[in-house]
Protein backbone atom coordinates (compact mmCIF):
# COMPACT_ATOMS: atom_id res chain seq x y z
CA UNK A 1 0.00 0.00 0.00
CA UNK A 2 0.97 3.88 -0.50
CA UNK A 3 0.03 6.62 1.29
CA UNK A 4 -0.32 10.00 0.28
CA UNK A 5 0.51 13.04 2.03
CA UNK A 6 -0.81 16.37 0.92
CA UNK A 7 1.45 19.36 1.10
CA UNK A 8 1.01 22.92 2.26
CA UNK A 9 3.39 25.23 0.39
CA UNK A 10 3.37 28.73 -1.19
CA UNK A 11 4.38 27.84 -4.76
CA UNK A 12 8.24 28.31 -4.29
CA UNK A 13 8.54 25.85 -0.31
CA UNK A 14 6.88 23.06 1.24
CA UNK A 15 5.78 24.48 5.10
CA UNK A 16 7.38 23.25 7.96
CA UNK A 17 4.17 21.71 9.15
CA UNK A 18 4.19 19.36 6.09
CA UNK A 19 7.60 17.71 7.07
CA UNK A 20 5.95 17.07 10.82
CA UNK A 21 3.28 15.37 8.50
CA UNK A 22 5.44 13.33 6.34
CA UNK A 23 7.21 11.87 9.66
CA UNK A 24 3.38 10.73 10.92
CA UNK A 25 3.39 9.11 7.66
CA UNK A 26 6.26 6.91 7.42
CA UNK A 27 5.86 6.41 10.48
CA UNK A 28 2.34 4.67 9.50
CA UNK A 29 4.29 1.76 8.31
CA UNK A 30 2.07 1.38 5.47
CA UNK A 31 4.12 1.75 2.68
CA UNK A 32 5.71 4.08 -0.07
CA UNK A 33 5.25 8.00 1.04
CA UNK A 34 4.52 10.29 -1.91
CA UNK A 35 3.92 13.66 -1.48
CA UNK A 36 0.84 15.95 -3.98
CA UNK A 37 2.19 19.53 -4.18
CA UNK A 38 -0.95 20.98 -6.04
CA UNK A 39 -0.99 24.95 -7.04
CA UNK A 40 0.02 27.59 -9.42
CA UNK A 41 3.65 27.62 -10.97
CA UNK A 42 4.85 25.30 -8.31
CA UNK A 43 7.95 23.14 -9.72
CA UNK A 44 10.08 25.18 -6.96
CA UNK A 45 7.75 23.78 -4.64
CA UNK A 46 7.20 20.52 -5.83
CA UNK A 47 11.02 20.46 -6.05
CA UNK A 48 11.27 21.41 -2.41
CA UNK A 49 9.30 18.41 -1.61
CA UNK A 50 11.52 16.06 -3.86
CA UNK A 51 14.37 16.66 -1.65
CA UNK A 52 12.55 15.86 1.89
CA UNK A 53 13.74 12.08 3.04
CA UNK A 54 12.08 8.68 2.84
CA UNK A 55 9.51 10.12 -0.02
CA UNK A 56 9.06 7.60 -3.13
CA UNK A 57 7.56 10.00 -5.56
CA UNK A 58 6.31 13.88 -6.08
CA UNK A 59 3.10 14.39 -7.78
CA UNK A 60 2.49 17.95 -9.10
CA UNK A 61 -0.30 19.44 -10.35
CA UNK A 62 0.01 22.70 -11.70
CA UNK A 63 -2.44 24.81 -12.39
CA UNK A 64 -4.51 27.77 -11.84
CA UNK A 65 -7.54 25.85 -9.85
CA UNK A 66 -5.40 25.59 -6.90
CA UNK A 67 -3.52 28.79 -6.67
CA UNK A 68 -5.41 29.66 -3.42
CA UNK A 69 -5.84 25.78 -2.33
CA UNK A 70 -9.74 26.29 -2.32
CA UNK A 71 -11.46 23.70 -0.79
CA UNK A 72 -13.67 22.76 -3.57
CA UNK A 73 -11.34 22.37 -6.02
CA UNK A 74 -8.90 21.19 -4.01
CA UNK A 75 -10.80 18.07 -2.67
CA UNK A 76 -12.35 17.10 -5.64
CA UNK A 77 -8.23 16.90 -7.02
CA UNK A 78 -7.11 15.16 -4.13
CA UNK A 79 -10.54 12.49 -4.80
CA UNK A 80 -9.37 11.91 -8.03
CA UNK A 81 -6.00 10.99 -7.36
CA UNK A 82 -7.17 8.91 -3.90
CA UNK A 83 -6.83 5.35 -6.31
CA UNK A 84 -5.15 2.79 -4.13
CA UNK A 85 -3.81 5.35 -1.17
CA UNK A 86 -4.30 3.32 1.67
CA UNK A 87 -3.64 6.44 3.88
CA UNK A 88 -4.38 10.00 2.63
CA UNK A 89 -2.49 12.08 5.45
CA UNK A 90 -2.80 15.88 5.85
CA UNK A 91 -1.32 18.22 8.65
CA UNK A 92 -3.77 19.49 10.99
CA UNK A 93 -3.72 23.12 10.00
CA UNK A 94 -6.24 25.13 8.64
CA UNK A 95 -5.71 24.18 5.25
CA UNK A 96 -5.75 20.40 6.37
CA UNK A 97 -8.84 20.82 8.21
CA UNK A 98 -10.54 22.61 5.48
CA UNK A 99 -9.98 19.63 2.56
CA UNK A 100 -9.87 16.91 4.45
CA UNK A 101 -13.04 16.21 5.92
CA UNK A 102 -14.16 17.00 2.38
CA UNK A 103 -11.98 14.05 1.00
CA UNK A 104 -13.20 11.82 3.91
CA UNK A 105 -17.11 12.39 3.31
CA UNK A 106 -16.55 12.25 -0.71
CA UNK A 107 -14.62 8.98 -0.49
CA UNK A 108 -16.70 7.62 1.83
CA UNK A 109 -14.09 6.58 4.69
CA UNK A 110 -13.30 7.71 8.18
CA UNK A 111 -11.07 11.31 8.97
CA UNK A 112 -9.23 10.67 12.27
CA UNK A 113 -8.32 14.16 12.88
CA UNK A 114 -5.49 15.02 14.95
CA UNK A 115 -3.40 12.15 16.00
CA UNK A 116 -0.60 12.49 18.47
CA UNK A 117 0.55 8.88 18.42
CA UNK A 118 0.31 5.95 15.54
CA UNK A 119 0.18 2.67 17.44
CA UNK A 120 -0.63 0.66 14.18
CA UNK A 121 -1.57 1.59 10.63
CA UNK A 122 -5.23 1.80 11.75
CA UNK A 123 -4.90 3.16 15.74
CA UNK A 124 -3.79 5.88 16.70
CA UNK A 125 -4.36 8.44 20.02
CA UNK A 126 -5.58 11.75 19.64
CA UNK A 127 -6.67 14.12 21.91
CA UNK A 128 -9.84 14.68 23.07
CA UNK A 129 -11.31 17.51 25.35
CA UNK A 130 -9.09 20.00 24.73
CA UNK A 131 -6.13 17.17 25.62
CA UNK A 132 -7.33 16.66 28.66
CA UNK A 133 -8.20 13.29 27.95
CA UNK A 134 -6.62 11.02 25.03
CA UNK A 135 -8.11 8.60 22.57
CA UNK A 136 -6.83 5.12 21.11
CA UNK A 137 -8.95 5.04 18.29
CA UNK A 138 -9.52 2.30 15.70
CA UNK A 139 -10.55 2.20 12.51
CA UNK A 140 -12.36 -0.70 11.03
CA UNK A 141 -11.81 -0.29 7.56
CA UNK A 142 -8.47 0.12 5.04
CA UNK A 143 -9.02 3.51 3.57
CA UNK A 144 -8.51 6.41 5.71
CA UNK A 145 -8.03 10.11 5.76
CA UNK A 146 -6.25 11.59 8.60
CA UNK A 147 -4.56 14.63 10.06
CA UNK A 148 -1.81 15.09 12.00
CA UNK A 149 -1.07 17.06 15.26
CA UNK A 150 2.61 18.68 13.74
CA UNK A 151 3.85 18.96 17.26
CA UNK A 152 3.95 15.61 17.87
CA UNK A 153 6.40 14.72 15.30
CA UNK A 154 9.49 15.57 14.40
CA UNK A 155 10.38 17.22 11.24
CA UNK A 156 11.11 15.26 8.22
CA UNK A 157 15.07 15.19 7.52
CA UNK A 158 16.21 16.83 3.76
CA UNK A 159 18.30 14.82 1.68
CA UNK A 160 16.23 12.80 -0.54
CA UNK A 161 15.50 13.49 -4.37
CA UNK A 162 12.30 11.67 -5.30
CA UNK A 163 11.44 12.05 -9.15
CA UNK A 164 8.50 14.48 -9.73
CA UNK A 165 5.98 13.63 -11.99
CA UNK A 166 3.08 16.00 -13.00
CA UNK A 167 -0.40 15.14 -12.94
CA UNK A 168 -3.58 16.31 -14.12
CA UNK A 169 -5.85 18.53 -13.03
CA UNK A 170 -9.56 17.57 -11.98
CA UNK A 171 -12.50 19.60 -12.96
CA UNK A 172 -13.50 22.56 -10.96
CA UNK A 173 -16.80 22.61 -9.04
CA UNK A 174 -17.27 26.42 -10.14
CA UNK A 175 -18.64 26.94 -6.46
CA UNK A 176 -16.14 28.99 -4.97
CA UNK A 177 -13.36 31.99 -5.53
CA UNK A 178 -10.88 33.80 -4.36
CA UNK A 179 -11.42 37.03 -3.06
CA UNK A 180 -8.19 38.13 -1.15
CA UNK A 181 -6.51 37.22 1.70
CA UNK A 182 -4.85 39.30 4.73
CA UNK A 183 -1.50 37.63 5.66
CA UNK A 184 -0.22 38.71 9.18
CA UNK A 185 3.13 39.92 8.32
CA UNK A 186 5.81 39.48 10.67
CA UNK A 187 9.96 39.05 10.44
CA UNK A 188 9.57 36.97 13.84
CA UNK A 189 9.62 32.94 13.79
CA UNK A 190 6.32 31.33 12.64
CA UNK A 191 4.36 30.22 15.92
CA UNK A 192 3.84 26.34 15.12
CA UNK A 193 7.79 26.05 14.21
CA UNK A 194 9.33 28.65 16.41
CA UNK A 195 11.90 27.28 19.00
CA UNK A 196 10.54 30.17 21.71
CA UNK A 197 7.43 31.55 21.95
CA UNK A 198 6.27 34.56 24.33
CA UNK A 199 2.37 35.13 24.44
CA UNK A 200 0.31 37.87 26.08
CA UNK A 201 -2.77 37.61 27.35
CA UNK A 202 -5.82 39.80 28.87
CA UNK A 203 -3.16 41.23 31.58
CA UNK A 204 -1.59 43.10 28.42
CA UNK A 205 -4.63 45.77 28.81
CA UNK A 206 -4.32 47.00 25.16
CA UNK A 207 -2.10 46.13 21.98
CA UNK A 208 -0.06 48.84 22.40
CA UNK A 209 1.33 47.19 25.67
CA UNK A 210 2.37 44.40 23.66
CA UNK A 211 5.45 45.89 22.47
CA UNK A 212 6.45 44.34 26.06
CA UNK A 213 5.68 41.17 25.10
CA UNK A 214 7.82 41.53 22.06
CA UNK A 215 10.79 43.24 22.95
CA UNK A 216 11.69 40.34 25.09
CA UNK A 217 11.14 38.23 22.24
CA UNK A 218 13.19 39.55 19.64
CA UNK A 219 15.96 39.73 22.43
CA UNK A 220 15.56 35.61 22.64
CA UNK A 221 14.22 35.04 19.12
CA UNK A 222 11.05 33.94 19.65
CA UNK A 223 7.44 33.78 17.22
CA UNK A 224 5.14 35.97 19.53
CA UNK A 225 1.80 34.56 20.62
CA UNK A 226 -1.58 35.12 22.39
CA UNK A 227 -4.60 34.11 24.61
CA UNK A 228 -7.97 33.86 23.27
CA UNK A 229 -9.17 36.63 25.40
CA UNK A 230 -6.37 39.11 24.13
CA UNK A 231 -7.29 37.94 20.56
CA UNK A 232 -11.28 38.72 21.13
CA UNK A 233 -10.31 42.00 22.94
CA UNK A 234 -8.61 42.97 19.71
CA UNK A 235 -5.00 43.65 21.12
CA UNK A 236 -3.35 40.78 18.39
CA UNK A 237 -4.63 39.38 15.13
CA UNK A 238 -6.83 36.25 15.30
CA UNK A 239 -3.73 34.29 13.73
CA UNK A 240 -1.89 34.75 17.03
CA UNK A 241 -4.36 32.54 19.20
CA UNK A 242 -2.99 29.31 20.79
CA UNK A 243 -5.02 27.22 22.56
CA UNK A 244 -7.87 24.37 21.73
CA UNK A 245 -9.22 26.51 19.02
CA UNK A 246 -5.89 28.06 17.65
CA UNK A 247 -2.72 27.18 17.62
CA UNK A 248 -1.17 24.17 19.22
CA UNK A 249 2.67 24.68 19.81
CA UNK A 250 5.25 23.15 21.56
CA UNK A 251 8.39 24.89 22.11
CA UNK A 252 11.34 24.32 23.86
CA UNK A 253 10.24 27.51 25.94
CA UNK A 254 6.98 29.00 26.12
CA UNK A 255 6.44 32.27 28.62
CA UNK A 256 3.14 33.15 29.28
CA UNK A 257 3.02 36.91 30.16
CA UNK A 258 -0.24 37.97 31.75
CA UNK A 259 -2.11 35.00 31.09
CA UNK A 260 -4.15 32.93 33.74
CA UNK A 261 -4.19 29.42 32.34
CA UNK A 262 -7.69 28.58 31.20
CA UNK A 263 -7.63 25.42 30.35
CA UNK A 264 -8.53 25.95 26.66
CA UNK A 265 -5.31 28.14 26.45
CA UNK A 266 -3.23 25.19 28.27
CA UNK A 267 -4.33 22.84 25.63
CA UNK A 268 -2.40 24.66 23.36
CA UNK A 269 0.77 24.88 25.03
CA UNK A 270 1.03 22.50 28.21
CA UNK A 271 3.36 20.33 25.95
CA UNK A 272 6.30 22.90 25.85
CA UNK A 273 9.53 21.70 27.36
CA UNK A 274 9.91 24.61 29.30
CA UNK A 275 7.23 26.90 30.79
CA UNK A 276 7.52 30.47 31.80
CA UNK A 277 4.33 32.26 33.67
CA UNK A 278 4.34 36.00 34.72
CA UNK A 279 1.25 37.39 36.52
CA UNK A 280 0.18 39.30 39.16
CA UNK A 281 -2.00 36.63 40.44
CA UNK A 282 -0.48 34.21 42.65
CA UNK A 283 -3.59 31.71 42.57
CA UNK A 284 -3.44 32.04 38.44
CA UNK A 285 -3.56 28.37 37.11
CA UNK A 286 -0.75 29.05 35.04
CA UNK A 287 1.62 28.87 37.70
CA UNK A 288 0.13 25.13 38.06
CA UNK A 289 1.95 24.01 34.94
CA UNK A 290 4.79 26.49 34.85
CA UNK A 291 8.31 25.69 35.73
CA UNK A 292 9.28 29.13 36.73
CA UNK A 293 6.53 31.21 37.92
CA UNK A 294 7.15 34.54 38.36
CA UNK A 295 4.42 36.38 40.80
CA UNK A 296 4.39 40.59 39.77
CA UNK A 297 3.34 43.24 37.88
CA UNK A 298 3.83 42.21 33.89
CA UNK A 299 4.32 46.17 33.52
CA UNK A 300 7.78 46.73 35.95
CA UNK A 301 8.79 42.57 34.99
CA UNK A 302 8.58 42.84 31.37
CA UNK A 303 11.02 45.53 31.08
CA UNK A 304 13.26 44.59 33.90
CA UNK A 305 13.45 41.07 31.89
CA UNK A 306 14.46 42.89 28.52
CA UNK A 307 16.90 44.57 30.92
CA UNK A 308 18.53 41.45 32.43
CA UNK A 309 18.51 39.68 29.21
CA UNK A 310 20.58 41.98 27.84
CA UNK A 311 22.77 41.93 31.50
CA UNK A 312 23.52 38.64 31.43
CA UNK A 313 24.27 38.78 27.52
CA UNK A 314 21.48 36.83 25.83
CA UNK A 315 21.01 37.03 22.55
CA UNK A 316 18.81 35.04 19.46
CA UNK A 317 20.29 31.60 18.85
CA UNK B 1 -33.57 32.37 2.64
CA UNK B 2 -34.36 29.17 4.97
CA UNK B 3 -31.04 28.40 7.46
CA UNK B 4 -30.65 25.61 9.24
CA UNK B 5 -28.24 25.54 12.55
CA UNK B 6 -26.71 22.02 14.14
CA UNK B 7 -26.81 22.42 17.80
CA UNK B 8 -24.39 19.96 19.75
CA UNK B 9 -25.22 19.20 23.37
CA UNK B 10 -21.30 18.53 25.22
CA UNK B 11 -19.90 18.68 28.57
CA UNK B 12 -20.21 22.55 29.63
CA UNK B 13 -16.57 24.59 28.88
CA UNK B 14 -16.23 25.47 32.36
CA UNK B 15 -16.31 21.85 33.48
CA UNK B 16 -12.72 20.00 34.00
CA UNK B 17 -13.60 16.64 32.28
CA UNK B 18 -12.23 13.52 34.16
CA UNK B 19 -11.28 10.06 32.41
CA UNK B 20 -13.72 6.95 34.27
CA UNK B 21 -11.77 4.72 36.15
CA UNK B 22 -12.23 2.04 33.77
CA UNK B 23 -10.44 3.86 31.07
CA UNK B 24 -14.02 3.51 28.56
CA UNK B 25 -14.34 7.12 28.20
CA UNK B 26 -14.75 10.55 30.67
CA UNK B 27 -17.16 10.59 33.17
CA UNK B 28 -20.61 12.36 32.14
CA UNK B 29 -22.81 10.92 34.83
CA UNK B 30 -24.10 14.76 37.36
CA UNK B 31 -21.28 16.85 34.85
CA UNK B 32 -23.34 19.84 33.66
CA UNK B 33 -24.24 19.93 29.91
CA UNK B 34 -24.26 23.36 28.07
CA UNK B 35 -24.42 23.77 23.70
CA UNK B 36 -20.87 23.49 22.12
CA UNK B 37 -19.78 27.33 21.99
CA UNK B 38 -18.89 27.61 18.45
CA UNK B 39 -23.01 26.30 17.62
CA UNK B 40 -24.25 29.27 20.30
CA UNK B 41 -22.29 31.39 17.42
CA UNK B 42 -24.03 29.36 14.40
CA UNK B 43 -27.70 30.52 15.96
CA UNK B 44 -26.78 33.88 16.66
CA UNK B 45 -25.27 34.74 13.29
CA UNK B 46 -28.66 32.50 12.07
CA UNK B 47 -30.97 35.03 14.21
CA UNK B 48 -29.03 37.89 13.36
CA UNK B 49 -29.40 37.02 9.51
CA UNK B 50 -33.34 36.48 10.32
CA UNK B 51 -33.68 40.11 12.54
CA UNK B 52 -32.19 41.97 9.30
CA UNK B 53 -34.65 40.34 6.98
CA UNK B 54 -31.76 38.33 5.00
CA UNK B 55 -33.66 34.50 6.67
CA UNK B 56 -36.96 34.34 6.88
CA UNK B 57 -36.83 31.31 9.03
CA UNK B 58 -34.15 29.56 11.46
CA UNK B 59 -34.53 25.88 12.42
CA UNK B 60 -32.13 24.59 14.63
CA UNK B 61 -31.20 20.49 14.82
CA UNK B 62 -29.31 18.42 17.32
CA UNK B 63 -28.90 14.63 16.93
CA UNK B 64 -28.39 12.43 19.77
CA UNK B 65 -30.13 10.97 23.11
CA UNK B 66 -33.01 12.21 24.24
CA UNK B 67 -31.65 15.29 26.24
CA UNK B 68 -30.71 17.07 23.36
CA UNK B 69 -34.54 18.68 23.51
CA UNK B 70 -33.01 20.72 25.85
CA UNK B 71 -30.54 21.92 23.73
CA UNK B 72 -32.46 22.54 20.29
CA UNK B 73 -34.79 24.71 23.32
CA UNK B 74 -31.82 26.74 24.34
CA UNK B 75 -31.59 27.57 20.68
CA UNK B 76 -35.35 28.30 20.26
CA UNK B 77 -35.14 30.79 23.11
CA UNK B 78 -32.03 32.56 21.15
CA UNK B 79 -34.35 33.07 18.38
CA UNK B 80 -34.86 29.71 16.24
CA UNK B 81 -38.23 29.19 14.63
CA UNK B 82 -38.31 25.83 15.14
CA UNK B 83 -36.26 22.19 15.88
CA UNK B 84 -35.41 19.56 14.66
CA UNK B 85 -34.30 16.33 16.67
CA UNK B 86 -32.78 13.14 15.04
CA UNK B 87 -32.84 11.09 17.80
CA UNK B 88 -30.70 8.30 18.75
CA UNK B 89 -28.82 6.57 21.86
CA UNK B 90 -25.67 5.44 19.26
CA UNK B 91 -22.64 6.78 19.65
CA UNK B 92 -22.51 9.36 16.31
CA UNK B 93 -19.50 10.20 14.73
CA UNK B 94 -19.02 13.59 11.91
CA UNK B 95 -19.20 11.25 8.75
CA UNK B 96 -22.74 9.96 10.04
CA UNK B 97 -24.01 13.13 11.44
CA UNK B 98 -23.50 15.03 7.92
CA UNK B 99 -25.26 11.75 6.48
CA UNK B 100 -28.29 12.52 8.55
CA UNK B 101 -28.02 16.14 7.92
CA UNK B 102 -27.64 16.32 4.46
CA UNK B 103 -31.15 13.61 5.07
CA UNK B 104 -32.74 16.70 6.71
CA UNK B 105 -31.57 18.95 3.86
CA UNK B 106 -33.38 16.97 1.52
CA UNK B 107 -36.39 17.24 3.06
CA UNK B 108 -36.05 21.05 4.21
CA UNK B 109 -34.26 22.97 1.41
CA UNK B 110 -32.20 25.62 3.31
CA UNK B 111 -29.97 27.64 1.52
CA UNK B 112 -27.83 28.01 4.15
CA UNK B 113 -26.51 25.30 7.11
CA UNK B 114 -23.65 26.79 9.72
CA UNK B 115 -22.30 24.97 12.08
CA UNK B 116 -19.71 25.29 14.98
CA UNK B 117 -16.13 24.60 13.42
CA UNK B 118 -15.90 22.34 16.15
CA UNK B 119 -16.78 20.22 19.20
CA UNK B 120 -15.56 20.86 22.34
CA UNK B 121 -16.08 17.06 23.19
CA UNK B 122 -14.40 15.85 20.33
CA UNK B 123 -12.50 18.41 18.55
CA UNK B 124 -12.85 16.85 14.82
CA UNK B 125 -13.86 19.76 13.40
CA UNK B 126 -15.02 17.47 10.17
CA UNK B 127 -18.80 17.48 10.33
CA UNK B 128 -19.40 21.08 8.57
CA UNK B 129 -16.93 20.19 5.83
CA UNK B 130 -18.45 16.34 5.22
CA UNK B 131 -22.02 18.17 4.38
CA UNK B 132 -20.57 20.82 1.91
CA UNK B 133 -19.41 17.89 0.22
CA UNK B 134 -22.10 15.39 0.40
CA UNK B 135 -24.60 18.06 -0.60
CA UNK B 136 -21.80 19.31 -3.42
CA UNK B 137 -22.37 23.04 -1.64
CA UNK B 138 -19.43 25.40 -1.48
CA UNK B 139 -18.01 25.60 2.34
CA UNK B 140 -16.86 28.87 4.51
CA UNK B 141 -15.24 27.44 7.89
CA UNK B 142 -14.09 28.99 10.67
CA UNK B 143 -15.67 32.41 9.14
CA UNK B 144 -15.35 35.40 11.09
CA UNK B 145 -17.37 37.74 8.67
CA UNK B 146 -20.58 36.08 6.34
CA UNK B 147 -21.94 38.73 3.84
CA UNK B 148 -24.79 37.54 1.35
CA UNK B 149 -25.96 39.77 -1.57
CA UNK B 150 -27.22 38.41 -4.99
CA UNK B 151 -26.93 34.83 -4.69
CA UNK B 152 -23.57 34.89 -3.43
CA UNK B 153 -21.66 34.84 0.31
CA UNK B 154 -18.67 36.92 1.16
CA UNK B 155 -16.94 34.99 3.88
CA UNK B 156 -13.86 36.24 5.69
CA UNK B 157 -12.18 32.99 7.23
CA UNK B 158 -9.49 32.72 9.70
CA UNK B 159 -6.36 31.02 8.62
CA UNK B 160 -3.04 30.48 10.15
CA UNK B 161 -1.72 33.28 8.02
CA UNK B 162 -4.05 36.06 9.07
CA UNK B 163 -7.79 36.48 7.04
CA UNK B 164 -8.64 34.70 3.47
CA UNK B 165 -11.74 36.35 1.87
CA UNK B 166 -13.86 33.94 -0.68
CA UNK B 167 -17.21 34.72 -2.28
CA UNK B 168 -19.57 31.01 -2.36
CA UNK B 169 -22.49 30.46 -4.42
CA UNK B 170 -25.16 29.26 -1.99
CA UNK B 171 -26.74 27.23 -0.99
CA UNK B 172 -23.53 27.17 1.09
CA UNK B 173 -22.09 25.26 4.70
CA UNK B 174 -20.68 28.05 6.79
CA UNK B 175 -18.95 27.16 9.70
CA UNK B 176 -18.02 29.15 12.88
CA UNK B 177 -14.87 31.60 14.53
CA UNK B 178 -14.84 32.97 17.53
CA UNK B 179 -14.94 36.02 16.21
CA UNK B 180 -17.84 35.72 14.05
CA UNK B 181 -20.30 37.26 17.02
CA UNK B 182 -21.04 37.55 20.41
CA UNK B 183 -24.04 34.83 21.28
CA UNK B 184 -27.30 36.53 23.09
CA UNK B 185 -28.42 35.25 26.16
CA UNK B 186 -31.86 34.17 26.11
CA UNK B 187 -34.24 36.49 27.76
CA UNK B 188 -36.61 34.87 30.34
CA UNK B 189 -40.12 35.34 27.86
CA UNK B 190 -37.98 33.94 25.16
CA UNK B 191 -37.18 30.85 27.51
CA UNK B 192 -40.30 30.86 28.26
CA UNK B 193 -41.66 31.49 24.07
CA UNK B 194 -39.28 28.45 23.25
CA UNK B 195 -41.29 25.65 24.92
CA UNK B 196 -44.04 26.48 22.43
CA UNK B 197 -42.17 25.97 19.62
CA UNK B 198 -42.26 23.11 17.71
CA UNK B 199 -39.93 20.15 17.45
CA UNK B 200 -39.46 17.51 14.79
CA UNK B 201 -38.35 14.06 15.82
CA UNK B 202 -36.70 11.55 13.38
CA UNK B 203 -34.51 8.14 14.17
CA UNK B 204 -31.82 7.32 11.50
CA UNK B 205 -34.27 4.88 10.37
CA UNK B 206 -36.72 7.34 9.19
CA UNK B 207 -33.95 9.33 7.60
CA UNK B 208 -32.66 5.92 5.98
CA UNK B 209 -29.30 6.73 7.26
CA UNK B 210 -27.23 3.73 8.70
CA UNK B 211 -24.93 6.09 11.54
CA UNK B 212 -23.01 3.09 12.81
CA UNK B 213 -19.58 3.98 14.40
CA UNK B 214 -16.76 3.27 12.16
CA UNK B 215 -14.24 4.33 14.42
CA UNK B 216 -13.50 2.24 17.88
CA UNK B 217 -12.46 3.66 21.38
CA UNK B 218 -10.60 1.25 21.91
CA UNK B 219 -9.60 2.84 25.52
CA UNK B 220 -9.29 6.79 27.23
CA UNK B 221 -6.57 7.69 29.17
CA UNK B 222 -5.65 10.76 30.95
CA UNK B 223 -2.63 12.60 30.03
CA UNK B 224 0.68 12.71 31.43
CA UNK B 225 0.81 15.15 34.01
CA UNK B 226 2.52 18.32 34.22
CA UNK B 227 5.51 18.89 37.20
CA UNK B 228 4.67 22.50 37.46
CA UNK B 229 4.59 24.91 40.67
CA UNK B 230 8.09 25.82 40.12
CA UNK B 231 8.56 29.63 41.41
CA UNK B 232 11.57 32.16 40.86
CA UNK B 233 12.20 35.42 42.87
CA UNK B 234 13.13 37.84 40.20
CA UNK B 235 14.15 38.49 36.89
CA UNK B 236 17.81 37.78 37.23
CA UNK B 237 16.96 34.66 39.05
CA UNK B 238 14.54 33.57 36.00
CA UNK B 239 16.83 34.16 33.15
CA UNK B 240 19.79 32.72 35.17
CA UNK B 241 17.88 29.52 35.94
CA UNK B 242 16.89 29.23 31.75
CA UNK B 243 19.90 29.76 30.74
CA UNK B 244 22.00 27.50 32.89
CA UNK B 245 19.41 24.91 34.16
CA UNK B 246 17.07 24.39 31.19
CA UNK B 247 19.88 25.80 28.58
CA UNK B 248 17.03 26.80 26.38
CA UNK B 249 17.80 30.55 25.95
Amino acid sequence: MTVLVVAEHDNQEIKGATLNTVTAAIALGAGDVEILVAGENCQAAADSAAAISGVSKIRMVDNALYANALAEPFAALVVSLAGDYSHIVLSHTTHGKNVAPRVAALLDIVQVSDIMEIKSPDTFVRPIYAGNALATVQASEDKLVITVRGTAFDKAELGGSAPVEAADASNDPGLSSFVGQELTRSERPELTSARIVVSGGRGMQSGDNFHLVETVADKIGAGVGASRAAVDAGYVPNDYQVGQTGKIVAPELYMAIGISGAIQHLAGMKDSKVIVAINKDEEAPIFAVADYGLVGDLFEEMPALAAELDKQGIKPR
Amino acid sequence: MKILVAVKRVIDYNVKVRVKGDNTGVELANVKMSMNPFDEIAIEEAVRLLEAGTASEVIAISLGEAKCTETIRTALAMGADRGIHVKTDEELQPLAVAKLMKAVCEKENPDMVIVGKQAIDDDCSQTGQMLAALMGWAQGTFASKVEIADGKAQVTREVDGGLETVSLSMPIVVTTDLRLNEPRYASLPNIMKAKKKQIDEYSPEDLGVDATPRLKTLRVDEPPPRQGGGKVADVAELVDKLKNEAGVI
